[in-house]
């Protein structure tokens, strides 16, 4: 029996893993790096790990440390999570070594699939439909176009895509040499690509008893840059023989490889059938979808399976849908961009449970409010699962979910996501590979909320700041705010949003309530964070959040974040940057360079002599002395300018 | 303390009635306070705007904590003399950094900004306030000094000015002035007596004598920046203390001055719940008959501007025309006197003087709602001692040491006018609804009273009296003595603060009492002798 299980990982699914362990009496032992000392995985663990550094492969890729931090926090097992150490044969075998249980599969097994070229030999030899592997020297035209892939990949690391032969070389070499970096194997292979194809996966689970499950497939076409983010459980609009199809062929790779544990064979399904991708020999990211429509606990059944006991006979049949949707700080509209920074919000209204399954609406987040997303891990912030009896009804769901989220502070795909869900083409079933590529990702990518939505959040936004303005006044907090005896100005407030600069007028009234200059909106109930707007007759809620440099507002009519503008903008300097300024009054005694001189900053360009002393003026940076202003006798004033440097190319931002 | 109840039939045709004359009368008002906004009307303005320049009402908008509460002071200021509305510069209490100020701001688009005889009492009154109250001053400047076509009318008295901005800060009292532009000759002494001095890049101009004057009297050859730029006063005179690149960066200074004044209130924030009258201050339209010899309750205008229209009256069944009591508005603590019927008989003078006695001992602010037609006479009266009991009253009124506001909702005549303070009772604040009247005597008595004392004064001579050249002249008399009378007339002579609407007359004493409360308490002191 484990009594105390150290997860090798960060994030949500530390997070995920660690909620089972609660439920079975397992103490839990979480290992951090320095960014996520105070991350929530690593406070809600019983023990934690320091792994020094911040670097992945400082931290959470060494498997030494990792085992290390087992044997001294006294654990007795070790769960690998997904990605970092999770398909690391060396690593499964090390913590074996160390005497303490493996919440996965057989070294063996993860070897034997960790080399997608071999796997696939493998498969083939099992009955499995497999894509030819096309030698890269032997590859013709009528082949194209190929997908590069390394043989050690995952997550979509080192593939590429090859249209033409004259291409061919270099994107090979490239593949092998990010594979090299990325995996420590430079290994890759090709295969014939199928722009469109589908991404269906089938999750089994296998005792060592001889029992496999298959826990009904996914379908996880939906991908940018080859990573997943919209993933569901059953595939839509397949055939039941074609579900059993895969499900049989599933179950033979799990056997074929002696398997235990919860693992994912991949596939590629296409007009022609479907064929093998690979095999994860973990959890996956998307795993909840299938826990929502069986309603078991996965980790739970790993667990149980470490400990050896066996599976039931049968595994529980599939109920419903599910979809899942992975909420990641990047910008979708700048071509995916990661985004970081301090998360002053996050929350889903309505999830019925974190990490478990639910007929319902599910969150799994590795953050909170407050936890700054920096650069050195993914970006995902957290995964929304919504269950429904219908695909539709649980794409409803999750849209309304995720549109209704609070997440401030940071830009993520949310707005995407929620097209996405809303996409005429997505709720067709009419899902591949090619989805975003397909459709237009400009306008996936749209803000939810319209110019019109941003600017009646932006009045909500100047109304609530005037309100909290209100209460923290020192004098005359309980008279009317902004009250005149005569009629003057209205009180402004200005915003920049997504749509560009909002201006807001409003003007106090007697009793308190202010007005507004636009035709057909009247004010109801205003507080600091709640803000009543009447379109005509429908009345619209606002819920306004305000942080020094950000307004956070929420509506039916779409999340809007907005910047305050200062009423005192900082002063610009009026001042050429890189200008030497004469710092007190006095005269040049001295002059060491020429207009058009390259110059090193810190370099003395001249003196001035003042009140006996001598003041030297060095290069503010490394350039060309472009201006001379002065010569040498020449009286200047403090704040003259005496001298400009033009910063080298390199240095200019 | 009781909650007060109403006895206003808001569906009575006597109310709809002194509803719209009140709203007749304010729309007047309103007329002349859109003139003052107006400014020096369309083409200065966008002169003015042209140049890059704020008006002086967006520089104090700028100024001013954003959503706080602003009272405008002397709003009719010149109102029915030759001078236009407003007096060519606007002055307000305003709440800066969390601190209520005076600010005093040049309208640059009225004659430049040029001061007229209006614009000096307006100004003057203004720093009174400042001094009375406590209150750190803000000059928001730009003009071009003495409007010279009135020289004769300002130049004598205008240096009250300088001196009472020096005084202030010989009194611990802060002043700040931002120049905008011209600060000339006289001018160039506000920033020259201020604590603090803002000026702005190639704007500011600050000298005694421009360089025509310059050359007029010495004979050098001077430009506008060498003399009185702001760059030079920054950098060589000293003048300016802080150089700011535009208007907006120089008013932002100023408010960074004002907070680290770091001014505390030795009053303290309010004391007591600051609730909702019960009754609706909308319903102060309706109240006061356009006709005053109909008298109204005033404790139906009570009720609707004291906090939760509470009202703890004091002595109700002694001295019934006058009502006295204690009642509270945004929280702070008041002593109210309000004329009932009119007439200040010998028992409403001596509760009067109790009552002022009371506040001074607990040291409650008074505030004093005029609706009165003076001391009552005749023999009974005289003889029962009208004079000793009015002499009471105002003996207690002048020498208390408690804030006193003043706000005339109805007539006000004769020495009722004084013995409700007055204004030449130093009142801290005094206001006016558009109902209120102020005079000797009513118009018809005082024209009533010449015609008698004129066919006294022919039939002693033994003449014959003409009764058409009587008419004439009552009427005339009547009319004149009845248009003095009015409110916008004495508030364009400076005689109040404004003329406010009465719907916000709970905003305007809560801030009012607020303001007060930035002066110490002196502690009560000595009365005269009252004749018992």
């Amino acid at each position: 029996m484990i009594t105390r299980l150290l997860v090798a990982n960060r994030g949500e699914i530390a997070r995920r893993i660690m909620r089972t362990c609660r439920d079975r009496g397992i103490a839990t032992v979480a290992v951090y790096a320095d960014p996520d000392a105070n991350a929530l995985h690593a406070r809600e663990a019983d023990l934690a790990v320091r792994l020094p550094g911040a670097a992945p492969a400082d931290t959470y890729l060494r498997g030494d440390l990792i085992v290390a931090a087992a044997l001294a926090a006294g654990a007795d097992a070790v769960h690998p999570g997904y990605g970092f150490l999770s398909e690391q044969a060396g690593f499964a075998q090390a913590v074996l070594d160390a005497g303490l249980t493996w919440v996965g599969p057989s070294p063996a097994a993860i070897e034997a699939m960790g080399s997608k070229v071999a796997a696939k030999k493998l498969m083939g030899a099992a009955g499995v439909p497999v894509l030819p592997e096309l030698d890269p020297a032997a590859i013709g035209a009528a082949d194209l176009p190929v997908l590069v892939k390394a043989s050690a990949g995952g997550g979509g690391r080192g593939m590429r895509v090859v249209r033409t032969l004259a291409e061919l070389p270099a994107q090979v070499a490239a593949a092998r040499a990010e594979a090299a970096a990325a995996f420590g194997d430079p290994t890759v292979f090709c295969e014939p690509y199928l722009a469109t194809g589908r991404h269906i996966e089938v999750q089994v689970l296998a005792d060592a008893h001889g029992t496999v499950w298959t826990l009904g497939e996914r379908d996880c076409s939906i991908q940018r840059r080859h990573q997943k983010i919209v993933e569901e459980a059953p595939a839509p609009g397949l055939a039941d023989a074609v579900r059993e199809r895969l499900a049989e062929a599933a179950a033979a790779a799990a056997r074929a490889i002696g398997y235990t544990g919860a693992g994912t064979v991949e596939f590629l399904a296409g007009a022609d059938g479907f064929h093998f991708l690979e095999m994860n020999t973990r959890l996956q990211v998307e795993h909840p979808v299938t826990e929502a429509v069986t309603g078991v606990d996965l980790v739970d059944l790993q667990l149980s399976v470490a400990e050896g006991a066996a599976l039931d006979p049968a595994p529980p049949p599939v109920l419903g849908h599910a979809i899942e949707v992975r909420l990641y700080a990047e910008d979708p509209a700048h071509d995916w961009r990661p985004r970081t920074g301090r998360l002053r919000e996050f929350t889903v209204p309505g999830a019925a449970a974190e990490f478990t399954p639910v007929r319902g609406l599910r969150l799994d987040s590795g953050v909170t409010a407050g936890d700054v997303v920096g650069v050195h891990y993914d970006p995902m912030l957290a995964k929304v699962i919504a269950w429904g009896p219908t695909r539709a009804a649980a794409a409803r769901t999750l849209g309304s979910a995720v549109a209704a989220a609070r997440i401030h502070g940071l830009d993520t795909n949310r707005d995407l996501l929620v097209r996405l869900l809303r996409h005429p083409a997505f709720l067709a079933g009419d899902v591949d590979t090619s989805f975003l590529s397909a459709h237009d990702l400009a306008e996936l990518a749209r803000p939810l909320a319209d110019e019109r939505a941003v600017r009646l959040s932006a009045i909500a936004a100047a109304l609530a700041a005037a309100q909290a303005q209100r209460a923290q006044a020192r004098v005359l907090a309980t008279l009317p705010g902004g009250w005149r005896n005569i009629p003057a100005a209205p009180q402004l407030r200005a915003y920049d949003g997504p749509y560009g600069r909002v201006e807001v007028a409003y003007r106090p009234g007697r009793t308190g309530t202010p007005t507004l200059d636009e035709p057909g909106l009247t004010v109801g109930q205003a507080t600091a964070d709640r803000v009543e707007l009447l379109v005509g007759t429908v009345r619209h809620t606002f819920a306004v959040t305000a942080y020094d440099d950000l307004v956070c507002v929420e509506s039916p009519l779409g999340p809007v974040a907005l910047t305050p503008v200062d009423r005192f903008p900082k002063p610009v300097p009026t001042t050429a940057p890189g200008s030497l300024l004469a710092p007190l009054p006095g005269s040049v005694i001295r002059i060491a360079a020429a207009e058009g001189d390259p110059v090193t900053a810190g370099q003395p360009l001249l003196w001035l002599e003042a009140m006996k002393m001598q003041h030297e003026l060095t290069a503010p940076a490394d350039g060309v002395l472009t201006s001379l202003r002065v010569a040498v006798g020449h009286q200047v004033d403090v704040g003259a300018v005496l001298a400009v440097v033009t910063p080298a190319p390199e240095d200019q931002p | 303390m009781t909650v007060l109840l109403t006895a206003l039939d808001t569906g009575s045709a006597e109310y709809a009635a002194n509803r719209a004359a009140m709203l007749d009368r304010l729309a007047e008002v309103d007329a002349e306070h859109a003139k003052a906004l107006a400014g020096g009307g369309p083409k200065y303005t966008e002169r003015h705007r042209a140049r890059g320049r704020l008006l002086p009402r967006e520089r104090i908008e700028l100024l001013v904590d954003r959503d706080s509460p602003l009272l405008e002071l002397s709003t009719l200021a010149a109102y029915g003399t030759e001078h236009p509305v407003g007096g060519s510069v606007v002055t307000a209490v305003g709440v800066v950094e969390g601190t209520e100020c005076v600010i005093v701001a040049n309208d640059p688009t009225v004659r430049g900004g040029a001061s007229n005889p209006s614009s000096l009492r307006k100004t003057l009154r203004a720093l009174e306030i400042a001094r009375t109250n406590r209150l750190p001053v803000v000059n928001l400047v730009e003009s071009g000094g003495a409007d010279l076509q009135n020289q004769k009318d300002i130049f004598i008295p205008g240096g009250q000015v300088f001196r009472d901005l020096t005084r202030l800060s010989a009194a611990g009292i802060p002043t700040v002035t931002v120049v905008f532009g011209n600060s000339t000759a006289g001018g160039a002494y506000v920033p020259g007596m201020s604590d603090h001095v803002v000026m702005i890049r190639e704007r500011s101009k600050v000298f005694l004598a421009g360089p025509p004057l310059v050359k007029m009297a010495t004979g050098e050859d001077a430009d506008d920046e060498s003399l009185g730029g702001a760059q030079m006063h920054a950098r060589v005179s000293g003048l300016a203390d802080y150089l700011a690149g535009d208007e907006v960066e120089a008013i932002g200074i100023g408010r960074r001055i004002v907070a680290d004044l770091r001014w505390r209130k030795p009053g303290g924030p309010p004391t007591l719940p600051p609730d909702e009258p019960r009754h609706d201050p909308e319903e102060l339209l309706g109240i006061v008959p356009p006709d005053l010899r109909r008298p109204f309750d005033p404790r139906e205008v009570i009720a609707r501007f004291a906090d939760g229209s509470r009202f703890g009256e004091f002595k109700p069944d002694y001295g019934p025309s006058l009502v006295t009591g204690w009642a509270s508005v945004h929280g702070h603590p008041v002593g109210v006197l309000a004329n009932a019927r009119g007439v200040l008989f010998s028992q409403e003078s001596q509760k009067a003087a109790q009552f002022i006695q009371l506040a001074n001992v607990s040291r409650v602010p008074l505030l004093f709602l005029h609706n009165t037609t003076g001391y009552m006479v005749g023999t009974d009266y005289e003889q029962g001692g009208i004079i000793k009991h009015g002499a009471m009253m105002i003996n207690a009124v002048s020498n208390s040491t408690v804030p006193h506001l003043s706000l005339l909702i109805g007539a006000s005549y004769g020495a009722g006018h004084y013995g409700m303070c007055g204004r030449a009772y130093d009142p801290r604040f005094l206001f006016a609804w558009p109902s209120a009247k102020s005079a000797v005597m009513g118009a018809a008595q005082l024209a009533g009273t010449m015609s008698i004392v004129a066919r006294q004064a022919a039939a002693a001579a033994g003449r014959p009296y003409d009764e058409d050249a009587d008419l004439v002249v009552r009427t005339m008399v009547e009319n004149q003595i009845e248009a003095e009378s009015l409110p916008m007339v004495l508030s364009g002579l400076l005689y109040d603060d404004g003329v406010i609407d009465p719907r916000d007359t709970r905003t305007v004493l809560g801030l009012c009492l607020s303001a007060v409360r930035n002066a110490p308490d002196p502690g009560p002191g000595p009365y005269g002798v009252f004749r018992a």
